[in-house]
């Protein structure tokens, strides 16, 4: 197997890691994902990309679970991202069975943003073409975190970030609009950033909901319409609001 | 001289197990909780050397959580009690656990099960098991008792007349046990049998 153990993942002249940016453009291609930090709450949202008549919707989740109070939703390379997830669902048990204690949101993300790292630097293998949006609770403090990685191993903290697809127009909007919210206003705050990059509607936003009581909660497509028509009615209103006064009010 | 011992009730599974945890002459603690709580709707109840018991079963249990988290849904009772098998089968010529358990969950399609994994890897479904020599007295009483559908009342007497014989018939019986009951509600703590209680906290 001599001709398999040359690094893929070497340094260009000019000090790039080639592989890693390639990677990082996979994650621009995949589905916009965003994740906004409330006081109580952690949201997670991911795009829908429109599903194929014949495919059962349910199979395809983006949102998952890798522990009672850790979430991840991720954008880029999907096969990529299952072995990512199980790794790191065995790591949380693992801990669990050594220390008697559950993960902490940042233990968790340092372990899988050690785990890119580590094939962007070993023999015959290509990094990981996702970008991760790890959410939860930690356990003793109850503190909520939101972490992002990426393929090159990095990782840090964020009140709200945005990957995949419009990470940037997502990014933007969330500066512009952020504040520390708590119950459903974080959840409004999550579906009003993806509006800005996804055709509206339920049927193309997933969005999970991480509290400590509850873990994470999946919203039904009818609850997601609900919030939506909400948001719309909002930006009408502040529409007309802007606009001046005429004989025949719209609103 | 670990007592475990379990049966199948209506709708529910009960497994009982003494609380001593000794050191040749030397009792540790007498409220060593020795039933598991495997998930939501198991119960694993150990015996054997207390490094592997604990060892062997938060093992199988970090297991049975992490195929919940991999695929959605629970282990089902028959499924946990396969794997807990095929464990100690493979450690069993290697370096083998000496830690005889019972294995009691519900399925919401199949009900009540209890299953019999003694620490030679073998596996039985039964209706009632007892491990120790408390199963002496335990499973000669049951086998009087028991029959099928028993109510949880019916079932926990049974229970308190195998703890008596137990009591009065080994020689160094254990002064306390624990009654655990898994049914469609979920595994749960039942009740406490003590002759030996811990000194009452000093009050302010």
């Amino acid at each position: 197997m001599a001709r398999y153990d040359r690094a893929i993942t070497v340094f260009s002249p000019d000090g790039h890691l080639f592989q890693v940016e390639y990677a990082l453009e996979a994650v621009r291609k995949g589905n916009a994902a965003v994740g906004v930090r409330g006081t109580d709450a952690i949201v997670l949202g991911v795009e829908k990309k429109s599903t194929p008549k014949l495919q059962d919707s349910r199979s395809v989740r983006k949102i998952v679970s890798l522990d009672t109070h850790i979430a991840l939703a991720c954008a880029g390379l999907k096969a990529d991202a299952r072995v990512l997830i199980n790794r790191a669902r065995i790591e949380c048990q693992s801990h669990r069975l050594t220390v008697e204690d559950p993960v902490t949101v940042e233990y968790i993300t340092r372990y899988i943003a050690g785990l890119q790292q580590k094939y962007t630097q070993s023999g015959g293998v290509r990094p990981f073409g996702l970008s991760a949006l790890i959410v939860g609770f930690d356990p003793d403090t109850g503190v909520p975190a939101l972490y992002q990685t990426d393929p090159s191993g990095t990782f840090s903290a964020w009140k709200a970030n945005a990957t995949g697809r419009n990470s940037n127009s997502m990014r933007e909007f969330l500066e512009k609009n952020y504040k520390e919210t708590s119950g459903q206003e974080t959840v409004k705050l999550a579906i009003r950033a993806l509006l800005e990059v996804v055709e509206s509607g339920g049927k193309n936003i997933e969005i999970a909901v991480m509290t400590k009581e509850q873990g994470l909660r999946q919203l039904e497509e009818a609850e997601i319409d609900a919030i939506v028509a909400e948001i719309e009615a909002e930006k009408a209103a502040a529409e007309a609001a802007k606009k001046p006064p005429s004989k025949d009010s719209l609103v | 001289m670990e007592c475990v011992f379990g049966l199948v009730g209506d709708g529910f599974a009960l497994v009982a197990a003494d609380s001593s945890a000794v050191n040749s002459i030397l009792v540790h603690k007498s409220n060593e909780d020795k039933i598991m709580i495997l998930d939501s709707h198991k119960l694993l109840g150990a015996s054997g050397e207390a490094g592997d018991r604990v060892q062997f079963t938060e093992y199988i249990q970090k297991n049975v959580h992490l195929y919940e988290f991999r695929n959605g849904i629970p282990l089902s009772t028959a499924a946990a009690a396969n794997f807990t098998r095929g464990e100690l089968a493979q450690a069993l010529r290697k370096s083998p656990y000496s830690v005889n358990i019972l294995l009691a969950g519900y399925d919401k399609d199949i009900g009540p099960s209890l299953y019999y994994i003694d620490y030679i890897a073998t596996l039985h479904k039964v209706d009632k098991g007892a491990f120790g020599y408390g199963s002496f007295f335990s499973l000669s009483m049951m086998d009087r008792h028991y029959h099928s559908g028993m109510s949880l009342k019916e079932a926990v007497d049974l229970v308190d007349k195998c703890i008596v014989e137990i009591r009065t018939r080994l020689v160094v019986s254990p002064p306390n046990f624990v009654i655990k009951i898994v049914d469609k509600d979920g595994a749960k703590e039942y009740a406490w049998r003590e002759t030996i209680k811990d000194a009452e906290e000093p009050t302010a």
